[in-house]
């Protein structure tokens, strides 16, 4: 291969120089002004609230906004005994306010998380507080709080108090891993129940059973569609996008209806006396798994059947001329040029798959619940959007982290949707 | 001479084909009694328009495609049953279907590695053919980095390395340009002479089919029309499509007044009575036939050439093509006859609208029945 003789390349002159230059950088201005739009979009849609979303993670102003007075006062204290009345002065007051401005719920929340059995302590305190006037409280506060709950008188709700007013935090990631601090600070397994790394654990592995699930059935499916005749596959492909155009709500609620125990599935099944006891399916992890498939199964079909249709069909002619058996010669020749297909379609349900929320919220029941559900909950019930926005970035850790270990051993080049 | 379908030339059956019936809808049948003889070493092509059967024909040599009837029979054992992994038959694609995701050099370990060769033996054969095909330094790349040429020479290198007992070819040159499809012309026969491989090539061009082939069958509607050497298919040809397929042809439709052993007294549309060869057209008079005869075969009067029979036609175009001149006549109801010159002294120099006498020999004009 010759590529032209190199000493036949002439160079430019430093006024040609600064001309292309001045071009190219044109050029750039050009594609750049087209991409704007899109940048800005980007921006505010997905960098912006995954910023928001990683600092708050570990980024806690509320209790510090709402007892900024104690938490100054508790500065000095080291947790061992029981803190000066200063500071309970200084809290008596604080909880007078929040009383007044109706805050004290929020703050008893709060504390709760770390020291449960405080909510109903701050509260009553509270009340009681809020009839005091502010030179009582400043001069005898100490004595109403003791007096108000006997549980003023244990260590732990102060050191419960004064970790909640931490403004930085590494207290969510270690409550999202199953870890947490003892009374020395040191960070160890937490005692209680091992939730998220088991739920974590468990997404990845429904995750993985519905990207297999996808495979196994779209890979037959789109090598039918892609060697079909066009009228055919054409058939069969709005058949294969029909999903996309129903609502995920009613393709769900469909699932419902077939699974659910007087279900069509369970008559079907009893009609036929194949079995007398109605199964329960639904609210199972099955059921979670079984509705992900199908929602999720264009996915894996579609850049499969692209993939797939830019195969020439007489490779595997070729291979088997030259004495491959057929199942040899798809697994030589055939299945190592539909990768860059699979890998993106297996890739895409399986991410898709651990972030879902809706299918399992919806039949998932307790058994077939997620990361997600779990998030949702914190965001919706449990109002600890801290946790919520942690678990969130270590999903998001946890998919960068599959998608490196993927392109370290296969290739993120190999990917092709199209 | 031959009659369709059966040629009793000399072979040694090395690859026979016997009744050979195809339909892929069980209604219409695509091949039809297909009979073929093949040596072992001849360079066989099929020559046919675009879907004569052609790849058919061929799939079903290979294995890909069911025979619906007849026999295929390979160095006398019948491999219709046969699956195509087992039956050692060399293939080479159009559109080459090397192995993407492969190297070259892997491509061509393909075959070897499914026999389970011995790897020493693997890497010198394809060390072999590499050199064979001209590309050692390639080895190493994918078919994405090669030319369209080079691609096809390891197409056919990987179709030759694991010692088949038949190559097909299907249209192999047809994605290549005019100045690469010569080339690769003469780069299969230089590895047929030098390998000895039996080839069924299949073309669609008839240049190609006639400077490549030990014998040519000329393949239309599911039939052979003629399987002959080129140079018998082109001066004899067995009826009117293959005289008009091979080569350039003028036709002269016209009926038999007078038919004595092999040669047949046409009466044609300008009254003139012309002698030419019979082949198969009628006997009795009144059957309606085609005479074809070929522009160089044709002169005009006056001339120094020999000649049975004449017709009087009249000029309506001249075309300088260089090299020689291209003469248009037509008769007076419409037919055209094309007449070739040699651009030489001896071209006449006649005049658009001029009468003139176009005469031939009975042994260059052949009377068909029409197609
Ligand atoms: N797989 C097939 N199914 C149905 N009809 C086919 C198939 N392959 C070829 N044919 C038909 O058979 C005829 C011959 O085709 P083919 O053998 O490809 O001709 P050629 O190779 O000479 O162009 C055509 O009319 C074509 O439409
Ligand atoms: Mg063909």
């Amino acid at each position: 291969m010759s590529t032209g003789n190199p000493a036949a390349v002439e160079k430019l002159s430093r006024r040609e120089y600064v001309l292309a230059q001045r071009e190219l950088r044109r050029k750039k201005m050009f594609a750049l002004a087209l991409v704007v739009p899109l940048l800005l979009f980007l921006f505010f849609a997905f960098v912006a609230p995954i910023g928001t979303m990683l600092y708050r993670g570990v980024y806690n102003p509320v209790v510090a906004e709402l007892i900024p007075d104690t938490l100054q006062a508790l500065e000095q204290w080291e947790g061992q005994t029981l803190p000066d009345d200063a500071v309970l002065n200084r809290l008596a007051l604080d909880l007078k306010r929040l009383a007044q401005t109706r805050k004290s719920g929020k703050l008893a929340e709060e504390i709760n998380r770390h020291w449960p059995g405080a909510s109903s302590v701050i509260k009553s305190t509270a009340r009681r507080m809020k009839r005091q006037t502010d030179e009582a409280l400043l001069n005898g506060g100490a004595d109403m709080i003791r007096v108000a709950n006997k549980k003023w008188q244990r260590v732990e709700i102060w050191r419960a108090i004064k970790k909640a007013g931490q403004v930085y935090t590494d207290g969510y990631y270690l409550t999202a891993l199953d870890l947490e601090r003892n009374a020395d600070g040191d960070i160890q397994q937490r005692e209680s129940a091992q939730i998220y790394i088991k739920l974590y654990q468990k997404t990845l592995w429904m995750a993985l059973v519905i990207t297999f699930s996808c495979l196994l059935l779209g890979y037959p499916l789109a090598y039918y569609l892609a060697n079909a005749p066009s009228k055919t596959a054409n058939l069969m492909m709005i058949l294969v996008l029909l999903p996309f155009w129903t609502s995920l709500l009613v393709r769900t609620t469909a699932w419902i209806a077939l699974l659910q125990t007087n279900g069509v599935v369970n008559s079907t099944l009893m009609a036929l006396k194949i079995i007398n006891q109605p199964i329960e399916m639904l609210y199972t992890e099955f059921s979670t798994i079984i509705a992900m498939t199908h929602i999720l199964l264009p996915f894996m079909v579609l850049p499969l059947f692209s993939v797939m249709k830019g195969i020439d069909p007489s490779l595997m002619r070729a291979a088997q001329s030259m004495g491959a058996k057929p199942i040899s010669a798809f697994i030589s020749v055939y299945l190592p040029n539909t990768l860059p297909g699979l890998s993106a379609g297996a890739l895409l349900v399986f991410i898709i798959s651990v972030g879902y929320y809706i299918t399992p919220a919806l039949v998932g029941g307790t058994d077939g619940q997620m990361i997600s559900n779990i998030i949702a909950f914190h965001m919706q019930q449990s109002n600890n959007w801290g946790l919520a926005a942690t678990l969130g970035s270590l999903l998001l850790v946890l998919i960068l982290a599959l998608y490196w270990i993927y392109d370290h051993f296969i290739g993120a080049s190999n990917i092709k949707l199209g | 001479m031959n009659t369709p379908g059966t040629f009793n030339d000399a072979s040694d059956h090395y690859l026979q084909f016997k009744a050979v019936q195809k339909s892929y809808d069980q209604v219409t049948l695509v091949v039809k009694d297909f009979n073929l003889d093949v040596s072992q070493g001849e360079f066989l092509t099929l020559l046919g328009p675009s879907g004569s059967g052609k790849t058919t024909v061929l799939m079903m040599m290979a294995g890909f495609e069911s025979v619906t009837s007849g026999d295929i029979l390979l160095d006398k054992h019948p491999i219709t049953r046969t699956a195509p992994y087992r039956r050692n038959i060399g293939m080479v694609f159009q559109n080459y279907a090397l192995f993407p995701h492969m190297s070259i050099a892997e491509n061509l370990a393909y075959p070897l590695k499914v026999r389970k060769k011995p790897k020493a033996e693997i890497e010198s054969q394809v060390a072999r053919f590499l050199a064979l095909i001209e590309l050692e330094a390639f080895g190493n790349r994918t078919p994405g980095q090669l030319s369209g040429g080079q691609r096809q020479r390891v197409a056919l290198a990987r179709a030759l390395i694991f010692n088949p007992s038949l190559v097909l070819m299907d249209e192999p040159l047809g994605a290549l340009d005019k100045k690469l499809r010569e080339q690769m012309q003469l780069e299969i026969l230089r590895l047929h002479k030098k390998l000895g491989f039996t080839v069924i090539y299949v073309t669609h061009d008839q240049t190609e089919a006639l400077t490549m082939s030990d014998r040519i069958a000329v393949f239309n509607d599911g039939v052979v029309q003629q399987c002959a050497s080129p140079d018998v298919l082109y001066e004899q040809p067995s009826n009117a499509f293959v005289a008009d397929f091979i080569g350039e042809n003028n036709f002269l439709p016209g009926v038999v007044e007078h038919v004595s052993d092999d040669i047949a007294d046409i009466k044609v549309s300008t009254g003139e009575v012309i002698r030419a060869t019979r082949v198969d057209c009628g006997d009795s008079g009144s059957d309606k036939v085609t005479v074809a005869i070929r522009p160089e075969k044709l002169f005009i009067l006056p001339t120094d050439h020999e000649y049975d029979s004449a017709i009087t036609v009249k000029l309506t175009d001249r075309l300088y093509v260089g090299d020689f001149l291209r003469y248009f006549f037509e008769l007076p109801d419409g037919t055209e006859i094309v007449v070739k010159y040699l651009n030489d002294h001896a071209a006449p120099r006649i005049a658009v609208g001029d009468e003139v006498q176009l005469v031939f020999r009975a042994r260059d004009s052949f009377a068909f029945s029409p197609m």
